[in-house]
């Protein structure tokens, strides 16, 4: 494939492409949609990338990596960034030397999230640069503005995407790759080391960097004036762009490209060039805010399209101030758990002993719908452990005794492991019983590696984290592994006598994901075939 | 600006809906078109509703088929019929799996590409752009199976539209 030629991509793959020509050193991240397929078509297209086991790791390896002059990708699903935010608040203040750019997906509709958070909030809280592609040319074109950003102001910058930009398919012109710095370590002991007398000077730097960057917005080409009509002027970034120029295509338009520091001056004088101005945006009235608070007058959309993703018909109802109900679309048919998955057999226990189930995030959140409907809770990635545990502290003992945490293996690295810590440091007094699914991947994202599976992202044999020996290691009381079958009873007693022993129990349940066990076996041949190397 | 073709696919995970999508959008690419293709995917599981947006003409903005103006409407699971037909615009054809006597396909597996080839049957773009993007979405172990399949849908499609 000439790599210059006009190419049908995602927004996902455009901006791998783009950190691949831009000379991005490592990719790292941690799997959650839409954001999953950046670093496995980075790999794929030889690039250097990395699951991490968390988004905070990913994110403090991104900035090892930018200290070092190299050049860092970290990606992220929106909540991903919650779990990352203490580094990126600080690295903010330390600044970088290689450019850190970092993708925040978000996913407003929760086509598979469990919230609509918006993280354009993120930049503006933790005083960073952020650009908003619009579509997958302007994904590679962006990111690679990004990597220049951060390297001219020395400081990371977000990348916002949507759900819509991550996995559209449009054709993308790439440009000719550029050479990548030279990775080399300098000192800077104050710079980096933020202790209070460093961190003062730094909080002073970042600002004053922010005021640049806000000069600068008000000249960067990522910000554009599409001349039309004077009597409707719109205000949008995004994909938003695309259904609002669709939906108004006679209207004059201020595409924000760059969105913090926004170009208050610019956006000043295209609300005065225009009768009538309207901020279209999908969740919150980020950009319609900040607009108003300089003291201009805009139209932003009511309150009952903040909810769910923006389309055309939406954006025409916002325009002609149509309140009516929205038509809705016949419910689709939910997806279930796989004929022969093991998680099938864990829900069917959990309900037979009418089980308080504090749940997790991964395929097994099914488990929730019928038949089984056989989990009461599920709030954010690793919770169930804590949840469970503070159950258990302040119930009767008789439903305290019911109560059970379950948790995916790839979740149990991402953050079980610390509720594990606390189990040990803050028994409650019935004990407690936490079960990790080990399905021997992250099954609920497509099935990537994670240092439970022993394999790295392109599958190549690598370290490995034992679930039972960490158990013991950490000094659970009871560690047990139970390998899963067809067969309810067995598994129902172990969980029932594990209940009954009123300790601490880690039951590891075992069976590989049923959709990726083929491939599983593969990769371990191929393992054993090249001594370790599997590609 | 000339309006673009929209197009929804709808079908069940596992049913290579969105297979079928990439197939039709490097067609209309490799025939010159502008070409968006937008979908909601990321779980895992099997069985669950999946649509695929897509869109091809000499300008593309929005990635998403508006409410109600599709022109075709691909569905790949007999349930899925009536769930998606609000997409259809007055006047827009439905290309409905009863279309299909699946087991003339040497492949069952091919139905999705199958449901493409009856789709082919209205769309005007090249057979040989077909070919190309079937090759190009597919292992070269899949093709003759495709390719049979692609064939047998747009001969049903030719039979039906000599139907009175
Ligand atoms: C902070 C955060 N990162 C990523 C995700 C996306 N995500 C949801 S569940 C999950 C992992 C599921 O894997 P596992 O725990 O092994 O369960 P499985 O799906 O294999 O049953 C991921 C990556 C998320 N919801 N939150
Ligand atoms: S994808 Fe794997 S883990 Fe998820 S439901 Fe299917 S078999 Fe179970």
């Amino acid at each position: 494939m000439n790599s210059t030629e006009r190419q049908l991509l995602s927004g996902d793959s455009a901006i791998a492409l783009a950190a691949l020509h831009g000379g991005v050193a490592l990719g790292t991240g941690y799997p959650g949609t839409p954001s999953t397929e950046i670093l496995e078509y980075f790999s794929h297209i030889g690039g250097k990338a990395q699951w991490s086991p968390n988004e905070k790791v990913a994110l403090e390896v991104g900035i090892g990596v930018a200290y070092g002059g190299a050049r860092s990708l970290v990606t992220m699903k929106h909540v991903g960034v919650n779990v990352a935010a203490d580094p990126f608040f600080s690295v903010a203040h330390t600044g970088v030397v290689g450019a850190l750019v970092v993708v925040s997906a978000d996913d407003p509709g929760m086509a598979s999230s469990q919230n609509e958070q918006d993280n354009r909030r993120y930049a503006v809280a933790a005083a960073v640069p952020m650009v908003e592609p619009a579509d997958s040319q302007e994904a590679y074109d962006f990111t690679l503005a990004a990597i220049e950003i951060s390297e001219r102001w020395k400081i990371p910058v977000l990348l916002r995407v949507t759900t819509r930009v991550c996995h559209t398919q449009a054709p993308v012109l790439p440009r000719a790759a550029v050479p990548p710095p030279q990775p080399h370590f300098e000192h800077d002991l104050r710079g980096r080391n933020l202790i209070p007398s460093n961190a003062r000077p730094a909080h002073r730097r970042l600002r004053q960097k922010l005021s640049e960057l806000t000069d600068w917005s008000e000249t960067t080409p990522l910000n554009q004036i599409f001349s039309g009509d004077k009597k409707l002027g719109i205000i949008t970034s995004g994909v938003c762009f695309m259904h609002a120029r669709e939906a108004a295509p006679d209207a004059s338009f201020l595409k924000l490209g760059f969105t913090h520091p926004l170009p208050l001056k610019k956006i000043a004088e295209f609300v005065r060039s225009v009768e009538r101005c309207v901020v279209i945006e999908e969740g919150d009235p980020y950009l319609a805010d900040a607009i108003r608070a300089a003291g201009l007058k805009v139209e932003s959309k009511p309150e009952m399209f903040r909810f769910g993703e923006l389309n055309v018909d939406r954006v025409r109802r916002i325009l002609a101030h149509d309140p009516s109900p929205e038509p809705t679309r016949p419910p689709g048919k939910p997806p279930e758990l796989c004929d022969g998955c093991g998680h099938h057999v864990v829900f069917q226990a959990l309900k037979n002993l009418d089980c308080i189930v504090a749940g997790d995030i991964g395929c097994y959140a099914l488990g929730v719908l019928p038949p089984y409907s056989a989990m009461d809770c599920c709030v954010c990635m690793g919770s169930s452990i804590g949840i469970g545990l503070g159950l258990r502290q302040v119930l009767p003992p008789a439903e305290a005794k019911r109560v059970v945490s379950v948790i995916g293996d790839s979740t149990f690295v991402h953050s079980g492991m610390t509720g594990l810590a606390e189990m040990i440091y803050n028994p409650p007094p019935t004990g407690h019983v936490v079960v990790i699914l080990d399905n021997s991947t992250t099954a609920m994202t497509g099935h990537q590696e994670h240092p439970g599976t022993g394999r790295s992202l392109d599958h190549a044999a690598t370290g490995k984290v034992i679930y039972e020996d960490l158990g013991k290691a950490l000094g659970i009381e009871e560690v047990r592994v139970f390998m899963l079958g067809k067969d309810c009873a067995e598994f129902q007693q172990v969980l029932a006598d594990a209940l009954a022993s009123e300790k601490q129990v880690l039951i590891i349940a075992r069976r590989p994901c049923v959709l990726a066990a083929k491939s599983i076996r593969e990769y371990e041949k191929c393992a054993l075939a090249n001594g370790g190397c599997c590609s | 600006m000339k309006k673009p073709v929209n197009i929804v696919i709808a079908g069940l995970g596992g049913q290579g809906v969105i297979k079928a999508s990439d197939i039709l959008s490097e067609a209309a690419f490799r025939s010159g078109f502008e070409v968006k293709k937008s979908e909601i995917h990321g779980m895992s599981q099997r069985g669950g509703s999946v649509t695929s947006d897509v869109r091809f003409g000499p300008q593309v903005l929005s990635p998403m088929v508006p409410p109600g103006e599709a022109d075709f409407l691909v569905v790949l699971a007999p349930d899925q019929v009536e769930v998606n037909r609000g997409q259809l615009r007055a006047g827009g054809v439905l290309i409905a799996p009863d279309l299909i006597d699946a087991s003339k396909l040497s492949n069952r597996k091919s139905f999705n590409v199958a449901l493409l080839g009856a789709l082919s049957a209205h769309l005007g773009l090249g057979e040989e752009k077909w070919r190309a993007a079937i090759h190009s979405c597919l292992p070269e172990k899949l093709h003759p199976a495709n390719e049979q399949a692609f064939a047998e849908g747009r001969r049903a499609a030719a039979a039906k539209k000599l139907e009175p």
